[in-house]
């Protein structure tokens, strides 16, 4: 039980140092250097593009389903949110799809 | 500039977080329940989903813990998986200054998912940026706590009629993606993204892309960096 009190220390240590270094060297008096503004502004889109292909990396294409939920999904969120702009009406609508969509295609 | 009244900014922080919420109560449970099965009560659940905070790392911690590795080999398998939140910072550092007290928990708490939801800088009319951005994390946070809770308490007797919903994380990322998409005309980022980490999806194997991708992403913003000036 000790071990794992400690491992669990450990993982939130890692996990904290990971998120703060950036701000560590980064103290607020000194002027934002202008690459950072650079990533600051460029790198968002392509980080979430990034976690949107995680999300999806397991998806099994030769599986019963060949991945169709998730791309009919994934098509349906771009749409909604196009039209409503509302990340809560493409989740909950996208999500919904994806959940009708594995019961009849599975 | 006039503030709303707190109540109101916070209302609308909530409304922001709504769209994790379903998701991170899921997930949370699932992290319950497999840490429950390992024999590592709700305690654990609570004090590990408070303090490490970090959904993929916590999924991989069960089994750290349940095959009791070294803590070198923990820090180091903490690392990797959550290399990806040195990028997330970096992006931040120039929106959260001047954050003042709230900083550090706005640091602490730069999931996926909060990132996700205030990487564009947006803040709505009337909320004072620091406060909306502490309250957002601070709802966000809670689901996760409070999904792992429930989780490891329901432990078994859950009925998982609610298979798929997990598709809330990814239905997330895709619509901040698109409506960044949607809202901003230069789409060079958001692309080099897209094709880097399929391609290193497709090289590397699901398990191992994560870390090449960010490297490959990396060196084409350094790329953009240099040619802009």
């Amino acid at each position: 039980m000790n071990r794992a009190a400690l491992l669990i220390a450990v993982m939130a240590l890692c996990t904290v140092a990971l998120r703060a270094l950036p701000f560590l060297f980064m103290p607020e008096k000194k002027e934002t250097p202008e690459l950072i503004v650079f990533l600051g502004e460029h790198l968002p889109p392509a980080m979430i593009a990034m976690l949107c292909v995680y999300c999806l990396r397991s998806t099994d294409l030769k599986g019963p389903s060949h991945g169709i939920p998730e791309l009919i999904s994934v098509i349906a969120v771009c749409l909604l949110q196009k039209w409503k702009h509302s990340s809560l009406i493409s989740v909950g609508g996208g999500t919904l799809l994806y959940m009708i969509l594995i019961r009849i295609l599975l | 500039m006039a503030y709303k009244s707190r109540k109101e900014q916070i209302r609308k922080a909530f409304l922001t977080s709504l769209p994790v919420m379903a998701g991170y109560v899921i997930l949370g449970i699932g992290f319950g329940i497999l840490l429950a099965e390992k024999g590592y009560g709700v305690l654990w659940a609570f004090a590990m989903s408070l303090f490490v905070y970090a959904g993929s790392l916590q999924y991989a911690g069960v089994s750290m813990i349940e095959s009791g590795v070294s803590l070198i080999t923990c820090a180091m398998t903490s690392i990797m998986i959550n290399a990806r939140h040195l990028f997330y910072s970096i992006s931040m550092i120039d929106k959260y200054k001047g954050s003042g007290k709230y900083k550090p928990y706005l640091i602490f708490s730069l999931t996926d998912e909060t990132y996700s939801l205030l990487s564009d800088g947006s803040v709505p009319e009337g909320c004072a940026p620091s406060f909306y951005r502490f309250m957002v994390s601070l709802f966000n946070h809670s689901y996760w706590v409070a999904g792992s809770v429930m989780g490891s308490l329901l432990a078994e007797a859950l009925p998982f009629s609610a298979k798929g919903i997990e598709f809330s994380m990814t239905a997330l990322f895709v619509s901040s993606f698109s409506e960044q998409w949607y809202t901003s005309k230069d789409h060079t980022s958001a692309l080099c993204g897209l094709v880097s980490s399929f391609l290193c999806l497709m090289i590397f194997g699901a398990d191992d892309f994560l870390i090449p991708s960010m490297a490959l992403i990396m060196l084409e913003m350094m790329i953009l960096a240099g040619r802009r000036k």
